[in-house]
């Protein structure tokens, strides 16, 4: 038989529970793997979204080869072109996969390539531009059989 | 090492036009074991350069993350008839090169 003060007594227990866990979980989220990397590529320069696009689809069945597309919004004339776009893994055991130097005679500014990955992530690429400025885009990739990167 | 490039036989003066490499290599991660329980050293391609006539239009540094048989595709404007020349190195010191023409009119 359910009392009332049993339901009290065990939604006080739920309530103690769930404090303590909220500041943790916010934490989690906070804390974004390609912050210090991006920190290298960057100098602490600020990075701003947009403009850059990774084309992969949404679901790879072979995380041994994963064709993907990095293309980067920009009128690539000499005055303003991309300089170069680095891609990076969230969980490779390296994450830096390949950085792309390109420059105004490439005309358009987009590359393609196959990558491997170790397991359904989030890819990031970040695009320096003939203004110093950086910029970013993102692409979540699920994978079904990963890449055995990892020694096991 | 075997490797293929593609691009148009001929484009149009100022074109943007598409060139796309294919190279035969491992790729090797240094993660993988032989049967003999060896580690495989880590043997990748770790620097791709193209030259058009000469001059640096493209280059790429590699990792492990890149598939087997490194495919790159990326563009260029098609300014002078001439060679469009690809050079590679792996972590063992290998160079590879491979080359291939185009003709540009107007």
């Amino acid at each position: 038989m359910r009392t009332p003060a049993r339901r009290r007594f065990m939604s006080a227990l739920a309530g103690i529970a769930a404090v303590p866990l909220l500041p943790v979980r916010v934490a989690l989220a906070q804390a974004d793997p390609f912050a210090p990397l991006v920190q290298q590529i960057t100098g602490g320069a600020p990075v701003k979204g947009g403009r850059v696009t990774i084309d992969t689809p949404r679901l790879a069945d072979n995380g041994h080869s994963v064709p993907l597309k990095v293309s980067v919004q920009s009128p690539m004339t000499a005055a303003d072109h991309v300089r170069s776009i680095t891609l990076l893994s969230e969980k490779n055991p390296r994450p830096v996969v390949a950085t792309f130097h390109l420059g105004p005679q490439s005309g358009r500014a987009a590359v393609a390539t196959r990558v491997r990955l170790n397991g359904t992530q989030r890819l990031l690429a970040v695009a320096q531009l003939s203004d110093g400025s950086f910029w970013s885009g993102s692409a979540e990739v699920e994978v079904t059989e990963s890449a055995c990167l990892d020694a096991s | 090492m075997v490797a293929r490039v593609q691009l148009p036989r001929e484009a149009k003066s100022g074109e943007v036009i598409e060139i796309r490499i294919a190279i035969q290599h491992p790729m090797e991660t240094g993660f993988r074991y032989d049967l003999a329980g060896k580690a495989i050293p880590k043997n990748v391609i770790n620097t791709l350069a193209c030259r058009y006539n000469g001059t640096e239009i493209f280059r790429a540094e590699l990792g492990s993350g890149i598939a087997a048989n490194p495919y790159l595709q990326f563009y260029t404007l098609a300014e002078a008839s001439g060679e469009i020349e690809f050079s590679w190195v792996d972590d063992a010191g290998q160079r590879g090169s491979e080359r291939a023409s185009i003709v540009v009119v107007g």
